[in-house]
């Protein structure tokens, strides 16, 4: 049934599989860590280029290998990202990850340092970036359906007024926006604690919920009992939260669920990193609750803009994805400004209803999807985080 | 409702609420709403209480049952009276 958001559309990137893309990027890519001062080198050589340097990819193995591979190949993937340079130390590892992006069909090239040194490898691999840039930046932009978005959420530096304002505001978008056709997701396993006996039942049927809760059952079980020293008072809630006035895990999950808002289910499960392939709808991907890694495995799983609400003010952004960041909280707009893009405080005056907010929050997508940078895409946040399993071999 | 409210409470079940004002004083005649259906009652708060810090809404008792959201967010751990600051003084989760 046509809603006043069926119009609604943006001017995005068609890519060949299909998707549609928000951003232009030419990601300049590391297989892993070594091989980050030559990837630093050819972005600094060639313009319009964007070199996203991280800390593992040597001598990992097993499902923390399996969990690399995916969030290297998801990000290369991710439909904001035009063409793609990969760079590793030897050969092998560099050619699964350019073939797992070269599935997408967009331009990828790979190229290793053993043998070839960095200069040589930076040169081969600085003209082949050049050639990307040429081609990404005489891409024209079209006509796009709101429905064709993939748009994700994790909150940060939580407080009582993310559960009162700037959650439910995601939630009443994605109510919204998830009857026309767009793909969600929400995660951040250990903050479900204290909800999940409301999350289990916010799946799409039994299976499904069951499927959740023995994941995050699992998480409990092989994380928090294993790791744990005393308790995890210090950590969940974290000392932010705290000021802000979350006193518990539970006041926080309870919080936090209001992202999904009153209507809408979840249909599957991920992996972490994982790319949905059941259809639209929402998706709860099994993440860490630490902002940089949620959004990163959730960029990698081809999601193109990403929702934050925060309380006390998380400055969090991404290289590929554009961070909308929402906030509730008088204070934070008071001393933070320039990192929020959405400002929901008028929930708290009882100024604003939720219903306006989510609209507000429509059309601050729309406008971010049609090129609008974010606040933390001006500020420079492209924080790229791996998530890493267990230690290396 | 008319004027700026000092507390919003979730739902009606609930115990505590939300200071949404800065620099909140004790003795504040404080108005409340309940986001719920936007009914309103009044309180005086007995503490000064930080923005987005919560407040007692009746007398509390050690192993009592905090309720926010109509939902279970933990135990007192010592009493609070009407109008008293909640948190991680007075509160703990019960989980970890």
């Amino acid at each position: 049934m046509a809603s006043k958001y069926s119009n609604r559309t943006f001017m995005g990137y068609r890519r060949d599989n299909g998707r549609a893309g928000v951003r232009n990027h030419v990601l300049i890519l590391p297989v892993d860590d070594i091989s980050n001062a030559a990837v630093e080198a050819v972005g600094n050589n060639i313009k319009g280029t964007l070199a996203v340097p991280h800390a593992y990819g040597r001598l990992q193995f097993g499902e923390d290998l399996d969990l690399h591979f995916r969030t290297m190949i998801g990000t290369g993937s991710n439909p904001n990202v035009a063409a793609c340079i990969v760079i590793g130390i030897e050969p092998g590892w560099t050619k699964i990850i350019v073939d797992g992006i070269a599935k997408t069909g967009k331009p990828v090239e790979g190229f290793s340092i053993e043998q070839n040194g960095d200069l040589k490898t930076i040169m081969d691999a600085s003209r082949k970036a050049k050639e990307f840039v040429h081609y990404a930046s005489e891409l024209q932009k079209e006509e796009i359906s709101i429905s064709e978005l993939w748009v994700s959420t994790k909150c940060g530096e939580s407080d009582t007024t993310t559960g009162l304002g700037s959650c439910p505001t995601v939630g009443n978008m994605f109510d919204k926006l998830l009857p026309e056709g767009i793909y969600g997701c929400f995660g951040e396993t250990s903050e479900i604690t204290g909800a999940e006996h409301i999350c289990k039942k916010r799946a799409i049927n039994e299976e499904v919920g069951n499927k959740w809760y023995k994941m995050w059952e699992a998480y409990q079980n092989e994380v928090i009992e294993q790791f744990k020293t005393d308790d995890l008072s210090d950590s969940q809630p974290t000392k932010g939260n705290i000021e802000g006035g979350l006193s518990t895990i539970e006041e926080k999950a309870l919080g936090n669920l209001e992202k999904i808002g009153r209507t809408s289910k979840y249909i599957d499960i991920l992996e972490p990193a994982e790319i949905p392939d059941s259809g639209n709808g929402l998706y709860f991907m099994d993440s860490s609750s630490a902002a940089a890694e949620c959004v990163t495995l959730m960029a990698a799983g081809g999601y193109v803009v990403h929702t934050f609400p925060t309380g006390q003010g998380n400055v969090v952004g991404n290289p590929i994805v554009p961070v909308v960041k929402i906030t509730a909280n008088p204070r934070t707009i008071r001393t933070m400004s320039e990192h929020i893009d959405v400002d929901v405080s008028g929930i708290l005056k009882r100024e604003m209803t939720i219903d306006e907010a989510g609209d507000n929050l429509i059309d601050m997508i729309v406008r971010t999807a049609n090129g609008r940078n974010t606040a933390a895409e001006a500020l420079g946040h492209r924080e790229f985080s791996m998530t890493k399993l267990y230690r290396s071999a | 409702m008319t004027g700026i409210p000092h507390l919003l409470v979730h739902e009606h079940d609930d115990n505590v609420g939300v200071v949404v004002v800065e620099g909140l004083k004790s003795g504040t005649k404080m108005l409340c709403c309940i986001t719920a259906d936007n009914s309103t009652f009044e309180l005086e708060a007995m503490a000064d209480v930080p923005i987005g810090h919560k407040v007692a809404l009746d007398d509390l008792k050690k192993g009592d049952t905090a309720t926010k959201y109509g939902e279970d967010i933990g135990k007192f751990i010592s009493d609070v009276n009407k109008g008293g600051h909640v948190h991680v003084h007075n509160l703990k989760t019960k989980r970890w």
